[in-house]
């Protein structure tokens, strides 16, 4: 049934190397609006990769990247932004010494009649989107250094929401969060999805995104091994995919699958 | 989230007298590192003032004092940028030089020939030539670094080198001498201040632009009902801007012509010498003028303008701005471009200074430049930086160098001195921002 909708990202046979190594061989994924779609794999097994060609921080070697059933053009990260891809990063997330609403507005700062930045208006607006993602946040005026990792996270995801991000690459979102702001940035997934935004949620640790995520793609070795819709597998199967490369009956085979 | 919560409760029990003073500073929101350099400069200016019999604190000192800083303080203006994005840039003193000797050779030799000797638009042509030659030098510097991806280190050491050796190549290492009159202008001295009528007229206009700055910031934080400074903060800030401003131009206006001078000045105007000489003020210097200009256009475009905040989130973290779209690349070679104008204006005002543009113009200046704006606070590893404190900066070396001279320490003891305070003053900065963290 959802072959009638058109993906909203498919990225077909995608291919880099690095050196001479495959870092990600003839790997295929796509999306659909409203869903979430997790990645799932060991470090390293090409996973980020393959996500950072959507984002633009990668030139593929080849394949190609449809968004919306249109063949996209991405080749640095402002090409991706064009097509509302936006990105949250694990690690380089923001530019920890200027403030948050610097930061939601890095690359798109809005300004005043005279050409000069528009600071009061970034940090109203800033305030009222925080405000909606995290009542608690006050520390406006300073260095995103000073402020938690959870803090930092939500000034990321609210950086994508400003910009009404249609598709949302979270790699690693809650890895470096307490249980409390990992069930935030949780709700907060829910709440996306519920708007229509697609999102790819890249994690290492199946127990993060398992109950979030509506199909799981699992990637070993730059090859994707295979993907399942969360209801037809369990968490155990996913694990033999990660693990082993072992396609349960509830999955589609990919390129990667180890044939028993 | 709780950890923030708790910050604010945490806060507030302390002891009165640092309680009173913490609540001063969050009020009036002043920088305390900027504080600090400000302390500083005042201990080494009452210290020389003491060693050397009472020479430093007078008006003819602190005169010369603003001029001999406002070629430095001009290029630590642009070295901020270079170093808050991580980069360095050692060719600036050359740079200077170049340009300087560009700059003696339009004025004495080639325009001399094509408009006529001191024609008045001799010194504005042989102004935009040396700022074309410098932002073209910059630029090409700067394109190395961003689209070559060689170390900023590298090829202005190269530059170091390079331009060092095209402004001997330009007249053969000999010296170009006498700078058009209008020019010379840029270097102070007598002719070059701005008299003490003008120099009240500049304290005014200062005075107006700190009050209506305030005025604008409190009404645009009202406007989306940020929360405001107490009124009192408000009127400490105007009343502290301008005592500074007026005491620097009575300070500059008490220094008057030398009596030759303004002998000659009383018989070319008709003017009867009275009894007690004549006072004739010498006001604001132009250089220091076009140094202070330099430092309001350069923290204009630091703070309020797009490049400005991409600068300092590159410095930040190159990776999270390249992936937020901005182009990285281009601003690096903006930023050396800029840097490449800045140092053919301190070139203008040294040249014109020295009336005569020599090879060795600008020699150990990249180190001057860049500890100024170290002192100044510019962390070396990026992302922080002021435009002002980097002036600061450039004031305290001058400081030292002057006061030095004043109390009569030999030349190869001032260097020693000044190596060592460099070292101490990035030291005690390391200390200042560990414990803010």
């Amino acid at each position: 049934m959802t072959e009638q909708v058109t993906p909203l990202v498919e990225m077909r046979n995608i291919s880099i190397s690095f050196g001479g190594i495959h870092a990600v061989e003839n790997a295929s994924v796509d999306l659909f609006p409203g869903e979430v779609v997790a990645l799932l794999g060991h470090n390293g097994a090409g996973k980020s990769t393959l996500i950072k060609i959507l984002s633009g921080a990668y030139r593929r070697d080849g394949g190609e990247i449809l968004i919306n059933g249109e063949d996209a053009d991405i080749r640095n990260p402002r090409d991706a932004k064009k097509y509302g891809i936006e990105t949250i990063y694990q690690t380089l997330a923001v530019a920890d010494n200027v403030d948050a609403a610097a930061n939601l507005y890095l690359g798109r700062e809005l300004k005043t009649k005279w050409g000069t930045l528009d600071d009061v208006a970034m940090e109203a607006s800033a305030r009222e989107v925080m405000g909606r993602l995290n009542p608690n946040f006050r520390r406006f005026k300073e260095p995103v250094k000073a402020l938690s990792g959870g803090q930092r996270q939500s000034v990321a995801i609210a950086r994508a929401i400003l910009f009404d991000a249609r598709i949302l690459i979270m790699d690693e979102p809650t890895a470096a969060l307490g249980p409390q702001e990992t069930a935030q940035v949780g709700d907060l997934v829910k709440e996306l999805k519920r708007q229509g935004i697609g999102i790819f949620l890249i994690s290492h640790d199946i127990h993060d995104v398992f109950d979030l995520a509506d199909r799981v793609f699992v990637m070993k070795n730059g090859k994707v091994v295979g993907h399942a819709r969360t209801e037809d597998v369990t968490k155990d199967e996913v694990l033999g995919m990660i693990i082993l490369g072992k396609v349960p009956p509830g999955a589609v085979a990919g390129p990667g699958a180890v044939v028993a | 989230m709780a950890d923030m919560t708790q910050s604010n409760s945490t806060a507030s029990p302390k002891t009165e007298k640092t309680g009173s003073i913490s609540r001063f500073i969050s009020a009036t929101e002043l920088d305390t590192r900027l504080l600090g350099m400000v302390g500083a400069l005042l201990l080494i200016w009452i210290g020389f003032h003491i060693l050397s019999g009472g020479l430093f604190l007078t008006p003819r000192n602190l005169w010369n004092l603003s001029v001999q800083t406002a070629s430095v303080a001009v290029m630590a203006t642009g070295m901020v940028l270079v170093i808050v994005t991580r980069n360095i840039d050692l060719s600036v003193g050359s740079i200077l030089g170049f340009s300087g000797m560009i700059m003696g050779v339009m004025q004495a030799e080639i325009l001399p020939q094509l408009l006529g000797f001191e024609h008045w638009a001799t010194w504005i042509v042989t102004l935009l030539v040396g700022i074309l030659v410098g932002g073209a030098i910059g630029m090409l510097q700067g394109s190395i670094i961003a689209f070559l991806n060689v170390p900023s280190f590298i090829v202005t050491l190269g530059g170091l080198l390079v331009w060092r050796g095209g402004t001997w190549f330009v007249t053969s290492g000999r010296t170009v001498a006498p700078m058009d009159s209008t020019f010379r202008l840029m270097g102070g001295g007598t002719s070059g201040s701005i008299g003490a009528t003008w120099s009240w007229i500049a304290a005014i206009v200062a005075c107006v632009a700190i009050v209506a700055a305030i005025l604008n910031s409190r009404h645009q934080r009202r406007r989306f009902g940020f929360p405001l400074r107490p009124v009192w903060a408000e009127y400490f800030l105007v009343a502290l801007g301008c005592v500074v401003v007026v005491g620097f131009v009575a300070v500059v206006n008490s220094y008057p012509w030398p009596v030759n001078i303004a002998r000659n000045y009383a018989d070319a105007n008709g003017i009867t010498w009275p009894d007690g000489g004549l006072f004739i003020s010498h006001g604001i210097a132009i250089p220091v003028l076009m140094a202070l200009a330099v430092g309001a256009v350069m923290t204009f475009i630091a703070t309020r303008l797009r490049f400005g905040r991409y600068v300092f989130a590159i410095g930040g973290n190159p990776e999270a701005a390249e992936l937020a779209g901005i182009k990285t690349r281009w601003v690096t070679v903006k930023i050396f471009t800029l840097m490449g104008v800045l140092c053919a204006i301190a070139a203008a005002i040294s040249t014109a200074r020295l009336n005569a543009a020599t090879n060795a113009q600008g020699e150990l200046d990249e180190l001057y430049t860049i500890a100024a704006a170290v002192i100044g606070g510019t962390s070396l590893a990026g992302g922080v930086g002021t435009i002002a404190g980097a002036m600061l900066g450039a004031l305290v070396m001058q400081s030292l160098q002057s006061g030095m001279v004043l109390v009569g320490i030999d030349t190869p003891f001032q260097r020693i001195v000044v190596g060592v305070v460099l070292v101490v003053a990035v030291w005690l900065d390391t200390i200042y921002r560990a414990r803010a963290k």
